[in-house]
C-alpha cells in the first residue's frame, strides 16, 4: 500500500513518551500577565485599553490592526498596569499590554451563535475573526484570512493538521484524545463554510490510538476522512501535508487555497469550535512542558500571557540545570534567553535540554555528501544555498530556489559536517523578504 | 524585570536544536572498515610486502596533511580520518612491488597537491587517491605496471584477456590473481560495499549505473557479445569494482543530485568501456573516474533538482518573487 507522505524528510528522536500519557492539566494564571500586541503574522494589534483600566476575563484588549491581523483578549480579570515594550521568545522587544491579575475571575458575557448549523457564512467568519483566532501550530497566520479565499466554491479539501511531526510535542495528541468531539466540531463548522469541500483529518501513524478514536467518531460522516500519514518530519509542514493527503503541490508563491485546500491545526479547529459554539475568544492553549531537564514532563492548558517561568514552576521546575530552553519543538522552535517571557497564541511547548547538541557540534567543511539534498522536502540544494548565503550571492541564492526553503531544519539536522545550513539560508531569506517589502 | 531570579544564561542558536549522530569522521571510519576485507585479502594474496606498502601510504598521507596544516598554521584536520582513507585507497591501487618511496610520494601528492592546495577536504575537484595513482603511472610507468610477484608471474587477467589468452574466472572472483593490492578480489570488495550500503554511506545509483552501462557497452562493442565468461572477467578483473564502489562514490568528487549521479555513472561506464575495448592498455577505470570528476560541476549545474511545487518551465519565476 502506498503511504501518504512526501519525498525527503528525517527521523529525529521522537521523545514523545516523556509526556504523551500525561492528561492536560489546567493552570491558574499568576499575578502578572503580558500580552504582546504582535502574536501573529501581519499587522500588530492596536491596544484599546488604557493604563489603570479594569478588564474582565475574555475582554478584548487589543484590536486587529488591519485585515491580516487578530484581536487579543485578556485571559484574566484585573487592571492594566502598563503598555510597554517587553521581550518575547524571539528575543525581540514588542509593545505589550501588562495586566495585573485580581484573581476574581470575572468573565465577560459571551455571545455564542444561536445555532451554527443555520448561521450564515459571514456570521461564522465574524465569530472566528471576533475570537482572535490564529494558526496555533506555530506560524500564527490569522485564521479568518485563511477562511476567506477569493473563490470559496473552489475549496475542495479542509485538512486538519494533526500530524504533530515535531519531536517531543504532545499537545495536539492530548487534545485529540481528550476533546475529539471539539476537533470534529471545528471541522464540521469549516465544512459548513465550504460546500464543495471534503474534510481530511491527517494524523501521523505514530498515534494509532488517535487514528482509531477519530475514525470511530467520524465513521458515519461522509464528508470527513481520517488519514494516517507516514511518521516523518516535517510531515506536518503545510506544503508537505497537502501533498501527502491530496497529491497537490504548492510552492512558496502560492497559498493552499490556490490548489483548493485549507489547512488548520488541531488547536485552531478547537478554538474555532469554542468561538462559534460558546462565543469564547482565544485565551488559552495547550503547552507541552518537556525535555530531559524537566522534572515532570506534562501537558498544560495555559492562560495566554502567563510567563514561561510560571508554567515551569507549576510543573516543578528543572531536574537539572538545562543548557538550552526552547519555545516550540526542537526542529523549528526558538531558543530562549530566559524564561521571563510571556506565552502567546503560538506557544506550543517549553522544551529544556540538559545538553545543547548545537553547541557541542563544531561546524567543519562540507564534504558534499549530498544528505541535505536528499532530505530537503523543498527539493532545493541546501549546501549550495548556504554557500551562496555565506558569500552574500543573492542572485545564485534565488536561482537555486532559496526562497522555496521552508526552514524546517532537516538539512542542519542531517549534516555530518555539522554546518549551520538552515541558519545561513534563513538569514538570506530574511534579507530578500526585506528587500521585496522595500520595493 | 527580566531574569531577576538568577543570572543563568542559556545557549541560543538558530533552529534546529537537535542534530543527527553522523559525523565526517564517522563516515570516513565506516569507509575504512568497508575497505578492510579488500585490504585483508590483498595482504593474504601478496604477502607481507603489501602491509609495508599500505602502512607507508597511510602514514605518508596523514603526515603530509599534519605537516601541511602545521606549516600553514591551519586548524588540524587529520582527525576527520579522510587522509587515512586516501592513503588506504591509494595503497590498494598500487602494485605490491612498487618501491616504498614511490608509494610515500604518491600519498604526499594525493594529500598536498590534489587535496590541500585546493582548500582541503571538500574542495578537491578530483579523487586524491586516483589523482596520485595517475601521477605515479605517468611518472613511473614501469614500476606501476609491474605486476610480477613471487606468487604471480604472468600478466594481470585483463592484460591476458586482451592478449587473447584463457583465464580462470573462479580465481578472478575470489581474487587469486595478479593486479594491484586491493583490486583483485571481487568477493572482498562486494562485502565491503554491502556494508557501506547497509550503513547508508553510499547508495547503488552510481555503482549500478556504472556497472550496467559498462556491461552493455562491452556486450555491444566488445566483439564477444554478452558472453558471460567474458563479461565476468571484465567485471572481476582490474579496478572496476573497487573504482565503482569506493572511488566513483567519493562524496566530494561525485554529483550531489540524483539525476546527476545517474549521468555520472553512465558516463563512467561508457568511458571505461572505451578505454578497455578501444584503448591500448587493459585498464581504464582511474582515467574514467578522473574525467568524470572534471565534469561534475557541469553535471550538477544541469541536474539541479526542481524545487517542490514548481514545473521545469516555471523555474524563471524563482528569481522574481510574487
Amino acid at each position: 500500500m502506498p503511504r501518504f507522505t512526501f519525498s525527503g524528510g528525517v527521523h529525529p528522536f521522537e521523545g514523545k513518551e516523556l509526556s504523551k500519557d500525561k492528561p492536560i492539566t489546567q493552570l491558574k494564571a499568576g499575578k502578572i500577565l503580558v500580552y504582546p500586541v504582535s502574536q501573529h503574522i501581519g499587522a500588530p494589534a492596536t491596544p484599546i485599553v488604557n493604563v489603570g483600566d479594569r478588564v474582565l476575563r475574555g475582554q478584548m484588549i487589543a484590536e486587529a490592526g488591519g485585515f491580516v491581523s487578530a484581536h487579543i483578549f485578556s485571559s484574566v480579570s484585573g487592571t492594566v498596569k502598563a503598555i510597554e515594550s517587553r521581550r518575547v521568545v524571539t528575543g525581540d522587544s514588542v509593545n505589550s499590554i501588562v495586566i495585573e491579575n485580581d484573581f476574581l475571575d470575572e468573565e465577560v458575557k459571551y455571545n455564542p451563535l444561536m445555532d451554527w448549523n443555520l448561521a450564515s457564512r459571514e456570521e461564522i467568519l465574524d465569530a472566528v475573526k471576533g475570537a482572535g483566532i490564529v494558526g496555533m501550530g506555530g506560524a500564527g497566520f490569522p485564521t479568518h484570512v485563511k477562511l476567506s479565499p477569493k473563490e470559496p466554491e473552489n475549496i475542495t479539501y479542509i485538512i486538519a493538521n494533526c500530524a504533530e511531526c515535531e519531536p517531543y510535542l504532545t499537545s495536539d495528541y492530548r487534545r485529540m484524545l481528550e476533546e475529539p468531539e471539539k476537533l470534529i466540531g471545528g471541522m464540521k463548522i469549516l465544512l459548513r463554510l465550504f460546500d464543495n469541500a471534503h474534510g481530511i483529518i491527517a494524523i501521523e501513524e505514530n498515534k494509532p490510538d488517535c487514528i482509531a478514536l477519530l475514525k470511530k467518531l467520524t465513521h458515519d460522516d461522509k464528508r470527513i476522512t481520517v488519514k494516517g500519514v507516514y511518521t516523518k518530519y516535517p510531515q506536518g509542514a503545510e506544503r508537505m501535508l497537502i501533498h501527502a493527503t491530496t497529491g497537490r503541490r504548492i510552492n512558496s508563491t502560492m497559498l493552499p487555497a490556490d490548489v483548493g485546500c485549507i489547512v488548520d491545526n488541531v488547536d485552531t479547529l478547537v478554538a474555532i469550535y469554542n468561538a462559534v459554539v460558546y462565543g469564547k475568544p482565544l485565551m488559552e492553549r495547550i503547552v507541552t512542558v518537556t525535555g530531559d531537564a524537566v522534572s515532570d514532563p506534562k501537558n498544560f492548558k495555559v492562560p495566554i500571557g502567563m510567563s514561561y517561568q510560571e508554567v515551569l514552576d507549576a510543573d516543578g521546575g528543572f531536574k537539572v540545570q538545562p543548557e538550552k530552553i526552547i519555545c516550540g519543538g526542537p526542529m523549528m522552535g526558538f531558543s530562549m534567553f530566559g524564561l521571563e517571557v510571556p506565552t502567546t497564541k503560538t506557544s506550543t511547548a517549553l522544551l529544556a535540554f540538559e545538553h545543547d547538541e548545537v553547541a557541542a557540534s563544531e561546524p567543519s567543511p562540507c564534504i558534499k555528501c549530498g544528505r541535505c539534498v536528499s532530505v530537503c522536502p523543498g527539493r532545493v540544494m541546501p549546501s549550495v544555498l548556504a554557500d551562496a548565503a555565506e558569500h552574500g550571492d543573492m542572485e545564485k541564492f534565488l536561482e537555486y530556489g532559496g526562497m522555496e526553503c521552508c526552514e524546517c531544519g532537516c538539512c542542519s539536522f542531517i549534516c555530518p559536517a555539522k554546518r549551520q545550513l538552515t541558519q545561513n539560508i534563513k538569514s538570506m531569506r530574511k534579507i530578500e523578504l526585506a528587500n521585496r517589502r522595500k520595493k | 524585570m527580566a531574569d531577576n531570579t538568577n543570572q543563568t544564561t542559556y545557549k541560543v542558536s538558530s533552529n534546529p536544536h537537535v542534530r543527527s549522530k553522523a559525523t565526517t569522521g564517522g563516515i570516513m571510519l565506516m569507509v575504512i572498515i568497508a575497505l578492510m576485507p579488500a585490504t585483508g585479502f590483498g595482504i593474504y594474496n601478496f604477502g607481507l610486502r603489501a602491509v609495508f606498502v599500505i602502512c607507508v601510504c597511510v602514514a605518508s598521507a596523514v603526515l603530509s596533511e599534519f605537516l601541511f596544516n602545521l606549516i600553514l598554521k591551519r586548524k588540524q584536520s587529520i582527525f576527520d580520518l579522510s587522509a587515512v582513507v586516501t592513503g588506504l585507497l591509494l595503497a590498494l591501487n598500487l602494485p605490491v612491488s612498487i618501491p616504498l618511496w614511490m608509494a610515500g610520494l604518491g600519498s604526499f601528492f594525493a594529500i598536498v597537491v590534489v587535496k590541500m592546495l585546493f582548500g582541503g577536504i571538500g574542495q578537491n575537484f578530483m579523487n586524491p587517491a586516483l589523482g596520485a595513482r595517475c601521477f605515479l603511472v605517468i611518472s613511473f610507468p614501469a614500476a606501476m605496471t609491474n605486476f610480477v610477484t613471487d606468487a604471480y608471474t604472468g600478466a594481470t587477467p585483463l592484460a591476458a584477456l586482451k592478449a587473447g589468452e584463457n583465464i580462470n574466472i573462479f580465481d578472478m572472483i575470489i581474487g587469486r590473481t595478479g593486479g594491484t593490492i586491493g583490486e583483485t578480489s571481487l568477493v572482498a570488495i562486494i562485502i565491503g560495499a554491502c556494508f557501506l550500503i547497509l550503513m547508508g554511506v553510499i547508495d547503488l545509483i552510481i555503482p549500478g549505473c556504472y556497472i550496467v552501462t559498462f556491461v552493455l557497452f562491452l556486450g555491444i562493442f566488445g566483439q564477444r557479445g554478452f558472453d558471460p565468461a567474458f563479461i565476468t572477467a571484465h567485471l572481476a578483473g582490474g579496478g572496476l569494482m573497487l573504482g565503482a564502489f569506493f572511488m566513483a562514490t567519493d562524496y566530494v568528487t561525485r554529483p550531489m543530485t540524483k539525476w546527476g549521479q545517474v549521468i555520472y555513472g553512465v558516463f563512467l561506464g561508457i568511458m571505461t568501456g572505451v578505454f578497455r575495448v578501444f584503448g591500448p592498455s587493459a585498464e581504464g577505470v582511474s582515467y574514467s573516474i578522473i574525467l568524470g570528476n572534471l565534469l561534475v560541476p557541469l553535471i550538477e549545474k544541469f541536474t539541479r533538482p526542481i524545487p517542490f511545487g514548481f514545473k521545469r518551465s516555471e523555474l524563471k519565476k524563482l528569481k522574481g518573487g510574487k
